[in-house]
């Protein structure tokens, strides 16, 4: 077992964060194209503001658009995978650190995590979505329909 | 214009905003905001979701390369990231409370004499200067890569670094902006950490504080994935090629652009501030 200097910990981070990132653009890029082909070349009105529909607002109606294979539902998915990324790089610090035996910066960074998951907890739960019209999931020129979710 | 044509617009102005952050330390959000919401007319609202977007891409893109080849100062990032992930929950719950004009005008000013201070560089504290006792806890004095070899420097001010860092993260909450432009402040003007070091570990930064305050705009259905997924994209790949060019870059020109966009920062914020946008 090799030691845990800080140059493999910041090998190891550069690693995880670039993975993150790839698996990410992946997605997206693959929604991406499907979305493209299925949606036809009407930009969206992007000009009033109507807020996404409800089952691209939370993590588990995003997981099921997304295994259901709906383009933007995809692209949605990859967007959660961009922002779980610097979440995971604060864990792999905690266990980095702790494997270093440094102790002041486990106690360092578990401060970090705890103070970030308590933010994305309380700010998730307490939003009420508001009772706005919701863009359509697709908009095609002839049919200007949510004609492709479902 | 069609969606493939008004995509690749608005990937290629992701690719300046991820090149001109990953190199300024800045995120990126102030090219992405102005683009969509004065150019192209989208609501502020999808355009402040993409710029959370924009944030976190140019975070990981340019910060996967700038931790591995030894820029980015991680133990002061973690360590910084208590002072602004904290002062963002204390903005979010203060933005109900106060007038956030006021504070866009105030803190307007201060980028502005911000910019002229950061053009006057003072010199970074060299290896040979008497160790900083907090920073010699902190095991935060170290080396980063220049053209002549590894460089090592050290660390000062730790404390007044770290109460910046806290305002900092409390402006983002309360005006929704990305506060790089504070982080860096505070790191090479405060702490005298060396510009591209400050400038890196800010880009490292940026991403975690942006990723804490992700659930409230996906929740409100700001996060529109049709908008989003040219952004990200074109934005990874100009923060990929501006972490490529950093070790290549001239300190004294990096200074000059980011003094160039505080500047442009802190005049639209005396801007919004004044006619009541904020």
């Amino acid at each position: 077992m090799r030691e845990w200097s800080d140059d493999r910990v910041q090998w190891l981070m550069g690693t995880l964060l670039r993975w993150g990132v790839i698996f990410a653009a992946a997605m997206v890029l693959a929604g991406g194209a499907m979305y493209f082909a299925s949606c036809g070349s009407a930009i969206p009105d992007y000009k009033v503001f109507r807020g996404e529909p409800p089952e691209l607002r939370v993590v588990a109606g995003i997981v099921r658009e997304a295994v259901s294979l709906n383009p933007l539902g995809l692209i949605q998915f990859g967007l959660l995978l961009l922002i779980a990324t610097p979440l995971a790089r604060v864990a792999f610090s905690v266990v980095a650190f702790a494997l270093q035996g440094d102790r002041t910066y486990v106690v360092v960074t578990l401060c970090v995590l705890a103070v970030v998951l308590y933010g994305l907890s309380r700010e998730g739960s307490n939003t009420v979505v508001p009772p706005e019209r919701f863009a359509p999931m697709c908009i095609s020129s002839d049919a200007p329909s949510r004609s492709f979710h479902r | 214009m069609n969606s493939l044509e008004f995509s690749l617009l608005v990937c290629l102005g992701g690719v300046a905003a991820g090149f001109l952050g990953s190199l300024t330390g800045l995120g990126g959000g102030i090219v992405i905001v102005p683009l969509l919401a004065l150019w192209l007319g989208v609501d502020i609202r999808y355009a402040i979701g993409a710029s959370l977007i924009t944030i976190i891409a140019t975070s990981s893109g340019a910060a996967a390369a700038y931790v591995k080849e030894g820029y980015t100062n991680f133990r002061i990032g973690m360590f910084l990231e208590i002072a602004t992930t904290v002062g963002a929950m204390v903005g979010a719950f203060l933005a109900a409370k106060v007038s956030p004009s006021a504070i866009a005008v105030v803190f307007g000013v201060v980028l502005l004499y911000s910019a002229y201070q950061s053009n006057r560089p003072r010199p970074e504290r060299p290896e040979t200067a008497a160790p900083d006792r907090v920073a010699t806890f902190l095991k935060m004095d170290s080396d980063y890569p220049t053209v002549n070899g590894p460089q090592s420097y050290r660390v000062s001010n730790v404390p007044a670094g770290f109460s910046l860092m806290f305002v900092a993260g409390t402006l983002s909450g309360l005006l929704g902006i990305g506060s790089g432009a504070v982080k860096v402040l505070a790191m090479d003007q405060v702490m005298r950490i060396p510009f591209k070091v400050s400038t890196t570990t800010s880009t490292f930064m940026i991403g975690v504080t942006a990723a804490a305050s992700a659930g409230v705009y996906l929740s409100r259905g700001y996060i529109d994935p049709a908008l989003a997924m040219p952004v990200m994209l074109g934005v990874l790949a100009g923060s990929m090629a501006g972490a490529r060019i950093l070790a290549r870059a001239e300190t004294r020109i990096l200074r000059t652009v980011f003094s160039l966009v505080i500047l442009a920062l802190g005049a639209d914020l005396i801007y919004s501030g004044l006619t009541g946008r904020i």
